[in-house]
């Protein structure tokens, strides 16, 4: 019963009500100490705006570039991040955890 | 996910009702199932294990990932009385995420310098508690020990089907709480469910000690399956 995601759920509903294209990051599954729990999600719309956090920021703009993949294919894609992961410089968690991350378009 | 399903989604939870989102993370197929229709659902093994921990996660059935998204509403804590106990028990419950609301019509007790931080409502509980909107994902504490005060707000506790509902007071003064919200029309099986007296036995001394048996006790409300519950109580 963690108070979270109050508002994007609402904003990604707003959000496609103004005709923007909407995408929904949602953390499906973690190894190791992650910094955000499985629920936790991100909304991103066309303009490459986004509330919300999947990893408390170490990951955020890769999700968000996929995102608009996302939107513009309609077509779910699963991400994973971790330090094994070979863009683990550039994208990688800190933390040394691991997380994936599911994105779908909304609507 | 589907502008439906998003805006059910949204009114479910602007509600105060819990919902959980399946998605099958290889398809991208996905259904929302409100709280309600969890009992009828093929996953309701899974579905309820997870609102009760109000924990997102992963399950597979038939060889399909499902991924289960709790959107669990937060709980909230009414505590009745603006006593010593309730000084310790208001920031314990805060670290706990439990939205927190403390009434007392006595303003010598419900002062903000005795409160600082916690929202307190300073009028009886007819005039205080509905406004709080108090409903079933509420922990409902009375602790004022004045009959006139923690009485009426028991009866609207009752009546809203507060997850949690305890009372302070050794065993011979609940009988005696008893008698009265009887003679008020109060079911038995209401009045069954009063925790009392209030706490888990762990033997509490201080007002923190009691803030701790008493947030162990509303946890396992919240947490435990139901026959454990009853082993614990």
């Amino acid at each position: 019963m963690l108070n979270r995601d109050e508002d994007i759920l609402q904003a990604a509903e707003t959000w496609q009500k103004q005709g923007h294209g909407v995408a929904l990051a949602t953390v499906v599954e973690t190894w190791g100490s992650a910094p955000r729990p499985a629920g936790s999600s991100l909304v991103i719309n066309d303009d490459g705006t986004f509330l919300g956090s999947v990893s408390g920021g170490c990951v955020e703009g890769a999700v968000v570039t996929e995102a608009l993949d996302v939107i513009s294919s309609g077509q779910p894609k699963m991400l994973e991040f971790g330090v094994a992961d070979e863009t683990a410089w550039n994208v990688g968690l800190s933390c040394g955890g691991t997380i994936r991350v599911f994105v779908e378009k909304v609507g | 996910m589907k502008l439906d399903t998003l805006k059910e989604l949204n009114a479910e939870r602007a509600a105060r009702r819990p919902v959980i989102i399946v998605t099958d993370t290889a398809s991208g197929d996905q259904r929302l199932v409100k709280a309600k229709d969890i009992a009828a659902d093929p996953l309701r093994a899974e579905l309820s294990k997870q609102l009760r921990m109000g924990k997102s996660g992963n399950v597979e059935v038939g060889g399909k990932k499902l991924f289960l998204n709790v959107y669990a509403p937060t709980a909230k804590l009414v505590i009745i009385g603006a006593v010593h106990i309730s000084q310790a028990l208001a920031p314990l419950a805060r670290s706990l995420d439990y939205d927190v609301t403390v009434v007392d019509p006595r303003t010598a007790f419900a002062s903000p310098e005795r409160f600082p931080d916690v929202p307190l409502v300073a009028e009886w509980p007819d005039v205080a508690l509905p406004p709080l909107n108090v409903d079933h994902y509420t922990a409902f504490v009375a602790v004022t020990h004045d009959p006139k005060i923690d009485d009426p707000a028991l009866l609207h506790a009752f009546d809203r089907d507060c997850f949690y509902i305890g009372a302070l007071g050794s065993r011979k003064t609940h009988a005696k709480r008893c008698e009265r919200l009887r003679a008020q029309g109060a079911k038995d099986s209401d009045i069954a469910r009063i925790r009392a007296p209030i706490g888990l036995d762990i033997g509490a001394v201080s007002p923190s000690e009691i803030a701790v048996s008493i947030m162990a006790e509303i946890t396992a409300q919240l947490r435990l399956p139901p026959k454990e519950k009853e082993e614990a109580a």
